[in-house]
């Protein structure tokens, strides 16, 4: 197992902000809209040093995205800013007509999601949302790892021309994935190379993964980990050439196993290359209120939980 | 002036025409709310709007436009049509398979004209908005327009749009309210109450001014108006009273054409009372 190491922890929160802001240093047609929450989505130092491209919408998220589509028409890049729940099925029809169907290079930017946000409860938890925005067509969905990896997805979006969800969080997590990483949108991240199992992550769960995959070592299991950071257009050949090999799989996200990255790799595989898989995600439930790691654990999204997923898939393979 | 009235009244005449005959072609659409709306658009198209048919999504340097009762697309595709975006007789495919004259206005099959989709109702007045923002970033001095229907009003998004435009100072932005007292179940008065749109509108910041739609010299004086109206720093609300179904005796005033395809006879009947002046599609 390759050995991770990280030295500080982070909120992906502050990576979108500092990846927002250097993506507008470089691009003068970058715009930022937010409903009421510039604090949390990190964006005051966008709003210091570009005022004029900085739009408050106050507390009106419908006509957040019905702005931002309409900024695109004469070259505008909006990136809308608030939370997960608020920035998709708030939203949805919004997005739907007025972005997707309409093909705008809109990039919906939501912090705060899954169960990390943590006491603020379910109304907040959205588990939905990866489901919700995969289902639109040409949508691009990303949920990036930790800190670097939200920064450099945020710097990689504002070059792609089309609609973009970008999904991050509250928590302050480690900080593992180099800082000078080129994002390439749809391109999966080999984390280690693996025999036995594949275990596919993406964002918070990506680190749990790390943590599973060396517990695996030790119980003698080579895992194969990839972070799948980009859920839509998803990497079919990295999937099916790790599967190949490994024979089975274990998806992990913080999120409704109905809808999320896992189901996305069950299409595939059904068609592809029928092979056993385990979900780790909520198991269509609500969150509640708590700390981000009592509901990590309560609701079965652990490192023990990976690695339970995994002895169990094993067991499956003919 | 760009045309006489009597010019802009027989492309009325025509555009009329286009409508029933669309709806008719297909045995579905929105005639009411069309023919109530072809002198705006005519005078839009024909006389207010600093425009170009060379269709450039991004419009820069030129005035746009956002339809957002997209249900009204009929009025919207023959004016566009007439106008020279696209070939008159694409107008035969609207609602039909295989066509970029969708059942309502969409970007997606790339008809020249169209900058956003709408049918949902109640999204048209951000993206104008959004627009308007965008030119004044780009110090682009042209100006956007876009239409609403009044039924439209009780989706609770134009609230939001409405309360952010005065705070924001887009005077830029010339929006018209289609008033015609009528929705799908019947009557607003009915069905939802609008109570008093120029008080509501002023109470929120906007200039308001009313307007007669369905009398050609009216709208283009009331739209020129507008536009002197606009870089004062409020957005302008066009509060325009016509008669659903104007222009065809059997369904004016009435919310039972809002959605309804006339028949053989029905539609010969719409077609004499307004002569072709520009040759049928």
């Amino acid at each position: 197992m390759k050995k991770y190491t990280y030295t500080e922890k982070k909120d992906t929160r502050s990576g979108f902000g500092v990846g927002l802001h250097e993506a507008a240093k470089k691009n003068p047609n970058i715009v930022a809209l937010t409903a009421d929450l510039k604090g949390s989505l990190k964006m005051d130092a966008f709003e210091k040093d570009f005022p004029e491209r900085f739009f408050q919408i106050g507390i009106a998220e419908a006509n957040m995205i019905g702005i931002a589509a309409g900024m695109t028409i004469g070259g505008k890049i909006p990136f809308t800013g608030t939370f997960a729940n608020f920035s998709t099925g708030r939203v949805y029809d919004q997005i739907r007509q007025s972005v997707a169907y309409s093909y705008k290079n809109v990039k919906i930017c939501a912090s705060h999601a899954g169960l990390t946000l943590g006491e603020d409860g379910a109304t907040h938890q959205i588990l939905e949302d990866i489901g919700l925005m995969k289902m639109l067509p040409g949508m691009v969905v990303i949920n990036p790892c930790d800190y670097n990896q939200t920064k450099a997805a945020t710097m990689a979006i504002a070059e792609y021309e089309g609609p973009v969800y970008l999904r991050f969080g509250r928590p302050s997590i480690p900080v593992f994935t180099d800082p000078d990483q080129v994002f390439e949108i749809g391109k999966a991240w080999m984390v280690n190379e693996g025999t036995d199992v594949t275990i596919i992550a993406t964002g918070h769960m990506v680190w749990k993964a790390i943590e599973a995959g060396e517990q695996l070592a030790e119980l003698g299991i080579d895992a194969e980990i990839i972070n799948i950071h980009t859920i839509k257009p998803l990497d079919e050949e990295a999937i099916l050439k790790s599967v190949q090999k490994t024979g089975c799989v274990v998806t992990c996200e913080e999120h409704n196993k109905f809808g999320g990255l896992g189901e996305s790799v069950a299409r595939l595989l059904s068609t592809e290359l029928p092979s056993p898989q385990e979900f780790v995600a909520v198991n269509d439930s609500f969150g509640e209120s708590g700390t981000p790691d009592q509901l990590m654990t309560k609701y079965g999204l652990d490192t023990i939980n990976i690695v339970e997923a995994v002895q169990k898939v094993i067991k499956r393979k003919k | 002036m760009k045309h006489t009235i009597n010019e802009l009244e027989d492309i009325v005449s025509q555009v009329r025409r286009d409508i029933v005959r669309m709806v008719h072609g297909c045995q579905s659409g929105h005639p009411g709310g069309s023919l109530g709306c072809a002198e705006f658009f005519t005078a839009l198209y024909f006389e207010t709007m600093n425009h170009s048919t060379d269709f450039k999504m991004d419009g820069v340097g030129e005035d746009l436009f956002f339809l957002s009762n997209g249900h009204i697309s009929p009025v919207f595709y023959s004016v566009l049509a007439r106008s020279g975006y696209f070939d008159v007789s694409e107008l035969a495919t609207f609602r039909k398979l295989n066509s970029r004259v969708q059942g309502h206005p969409t970007t997606h099959e790339g008809l020249p004209g169209i900058r956003i989709a709408s049918g949902s109702l109640g999204q048209g007045m951000s993206v104008a908005i959004g627009a308007a923002l965008t030119k004044k970033l780009n110090k682009d001095h042209s100006l956007v327009f876009s239409l609403h229907g009044d039924g439209e009003l009780q989706e609770g998004q134009n609230w939001e749009a409405i309360m952010f435009a005065p705070h924001n100072k887009v005077d830029n932005l010339i929006s018209t309210i289609d008033y015609n007292g009528q929705q799908i179940d019947g009557p607003t008065e009915k069905v939802l109450s609008l109570e008093s749109l120029e008080a509501k509108f002023e109470a929120f910041g906007w200039h308001v001014i009313t307007s007669s739609g369905n009398n050609m010299e009216e709208i283009v004086k009331s739209l020129e108006y507008a536009k002197s109206l606009t870089g004062k720093g409020r957005p302008i609300l066009n509060l325009m009273s016509t008669q659903m179904g104007y222009g065809v005796d059997y369904m004016v005033g009435s919310h039972k054409w809002h959605g309804t395809a006339p028949n053989d006879e029905q539609l010969a009947s719409a077609l004499a009372q307004n002569k072709e002046t520009l040759g049928d599609y």
